[in-house]
């Protein structure tokens, strides 16, 4: 995906030097999706089959009440301004109030997001830490058991439900084997003793010096986010795999064996360096995945993040959380997405 | 010369003498090479035994999916003639998995029946107009492809109401961009081709063209596609019933049976573990079965 977002960049500015037009096209680009998504959103929350105006002031309101709120929330006016006022509220960080927990929605994302971030970069890590090397060695040893097992690896993360891994995982480890934590994030006996910093317990406990609640939050976050983990390895070893086969397949590779460097120089210091770029790409894009991946991961192991935030606010059709959720989601997958297409063809001279 | 050997000959003759010759022909070794790759046909052979099981599950079934017998709950695999043993409310496991399978088979037709569709018409009205209909089209697949897939399945059957049906239009909201974009690639190369230009000069109309002449040649990376795609269907639709928000209990839908059985996970195992096997079963068979056609049909593309 990405160049998911490239697409129409081919527009020329000629009154702009090369460089700043492209960096035009692509603020334009991300301005136009993400207006777009908004767009989507938008129209979600306004086909709901849920009354707008009820849900805010509840059934028993009279009238002259329902008529005051309506007013209130703009909908007296065309679908336009309603639109417009709906993004500048948006933009400026306002998603409006959470039917759910009575606060901001913004304020609560700003809760639960840490939670999300700190799973899906521990997973990310754990991915690219195995997935790199196994990657670059099935394609080093391409038809070896290595390579079989790196396939292996691979159909399995593409076939199996998230969830019910999360599942068997939580069954064996345990329920069976007692070797790590159970569902939510720290046990409670722990908990509120470490002041947020980060939000990321992880992080926060090791500043403030509370390693009995560092120990304790490990263990609980290590299944989950090995399980994120290997779904990222098994995303992030095929595509090193492929990139390697292709740049082990090149001319420059053959010159530089013939020239008598050691293997390790050869794969190593020649193949992948020139797939640093392509696999930064493919990272950022996993951790897209992972932001994404979550939603299922957090409610089976009861995480207080984003995910959850978002399904629990869906079963109490609480729309304005769900959308505001969504739109955060979406934005820093827009984000990312975009960042690694800025990556690949500012600083990859091949792509110019 | 046996009836066999004499069909094999005229199949793979050098020199067919018809165009339905020469089109068996293709067919016929293209199947010799996917019969080669072991593990696209195992995936087809798993494939072919879920969908028996899925039209023949009111013969195989031992119990009807929605009988409940409490005294019997949460019975081990073997007891009392349960395969699979029981669930929370006594019903036959291996019954309800057997009923599962038609439901999934059903969310992935119809998914796969309205996603490339819509892809392809995007695609190929997109490809085939340029200009700023092209541009116009491609904005919209660009904002479909740049927002998370299921998190936007989520809002969908938020918005919708939970559901089958619900479900399986919101994956295929999400499902059509990929298909629009192979659609429009394919719709570029072929457009200037001369034969397109012969047809054109004959006097057919842009409908003609595109309906007739470049659909036609979009179908086979579009079915490699759809086919890779499955899997991914079946775990988002998997996915959805598991929150709750995609079939309705009490159907015996897989992932609504791993959302079932998961209070008792640690417990009776089998509850939730068993639809989870059936998952992935039939994810890994369709993995397995585009991986082998995608060397059958576009040998370039394959990875090893």
């Amino acid at each position: 995906m990405a160049e998911s977002l490239t697409h129409g960049e081919g527009r020329r500015f000629p009154f702009l030097s090369p460089w700043l037009g492209r960096l035009f096209a692509t603020v334009a680009t991300v301005a136009a999706t993400v207006l777009g998504l908004l767009f989507v959103t938008f129209m979600i929350g306004r086909v709901m089959p849920i009354d707008p105006v009820l849900a805010v002031i509840g059934e028993r309101a009279t009238q002259a009440q329902y008529d005051e709120t309506f007013r209130a929330l703009g909908l007296d006016k065309p679908l336009l301004v309603q639109f417009g006022i709906y993004v500048t509220d948006v933009v400026q960080g306002d998603f409006g109030k959470s039917i759910r927990t009575g606060q901001e929605v913004a304020t609560d994302i700003a809760r639960v997001f840490p939670a999300t971030m700190e799973l899906a970069t521990l997973g990310t890590l754990i991915g690219v830490i195995l997935g790199v090397p196994l990657g670059v060695i099935a394609a080093v040893r391409r038809g070896s058991w290595i390579d079989q097992l790196a396939r292996f690896v691979g159909l399995i993360g593409y076939s199996m439900p998230i969830f019910w891994l999360g599942l068997v995982g939580l069954l064996v480890f345990y329920g069976i084997l007692g070797w790590v934590a159970g569902p939510s994030r720290v046990s409670t006996f722990f908990q509120g003793i470490v002041e947020p910093i980060t939000g990321m317990l992880l992080i926060d406990s090791a500043i403030r010096g509370e390693w009995a609640v560092f120990r304790d939050a490990f263990s609980h976050i290590v299944l989950p986010a090995s399980l994120l983990g290997y779904y990222s390895m098994a995303y992030v070893s095929r595509m090193t795999r492929s990139f390697m086969l292709e740049q082990l397949g090149s001319e420059y590779v053959t010159t530089a064996r013939v020239k008598g460097l050691s293997e390790w120089q050869v794969v190593w210091g020649h193949a992948f360096r020139n797939i640093r770029i392509q696999l930064v790409t493919v990272i950022a894009l996993a951790y897209a995945n992972l932001l994404e991946g979550s939603v299922l991961t957090e409610i089976i192991f009861a995480w207080p993040g984003i995910g959850s935030y978002i399904t629990t606010s869906l079963l109490a059709n609480d729309m304005n959380s769900v959308l505001g959720g969504t739109i955060v989601i979406g934005t820093i997958f827009v984000g990312i997405n975009i960042f690694s297409d800025i990556l690949y063809r500012f600083f990859d001279p091949r792509a110019k | 010369m046996s009836g066999a050997a004499a069909w094999r000959e005229w199949l793979l003759s050098d020199e067919p003498t018809s165009r339905r010759q020469a089109r068996l022909s293709s067919w016929y070794k293209g199947w010799l090479t996917f019969r080669s790759n072991t593990l696209a046909m195992l995936g087809l052979v798993v494939l072919v035994f879920l969908i028996l099981a899925a039209i023949f599950a009111p013969l195989l079934a031992t119990d009807d999916p929605f009988a409940q017998d409490l005294g019997n709950r949460l019975l081990a695999p073997g007891e009392q003639g349960h395969f699979f043993g029981t669930d929370s409310l006594g019903r036959d496991i291996y019954s309800r998995i057997l009923y599962g399978a038609r439901i999934s088979i059903y969310i992935v037709l119809l998914v796969a029946m309205v996603a490339p569709i819509v892809g392809l018409i995007m695609g190929t009205v997109a490809g085939y107009a340029g200009g700023w209909i092209d541009v116009i089209l491609m904005r919209i697949t660009d904002i479909f492809l740049a927002f998370p897939r299921l998190v936007l399945a989520l809002a969908f059957v938020a918005a919708l109401g939970a559901g089958i049906e619900n479900a399986v239009l919101a994956i295929s909201l999400t499902a059509w961009p990929p298909y629009a974009r192979i659609a429009r690639a394919e719709t570029l190369t072929i457009r200037n081709s001369d034969f397109i230009h012969a047809i054109r000069l004959q006097g057919a109309g842009p409908v003609r063209i595109v309906t007739k002449h470049i659909w036609p040649l979009c179908i086979s990376s579009l079915i490699i596609r759809v086919t890779l795609d499955m899997a991914g269907i079946i775990l988002t639709a998997a996915g959805l019933g598991f929150l709750g928000l995609g079939a309705q209990p009490p159907s015996p839908e897989w992932g609504a049976m791993i959302s079932e059985g998961r209070k008792y996970i640690l417990d009776y195992w089998w509850v939730a573990t068993i639809p989870g096997i059936a998952i992935f079963a039939i994810s890994l068979a369709f993995n397995l079965l585009g991986d082998g056609l995608r060397d059958v049909l576009d040998p370039k593309e394959s990875q090893s």
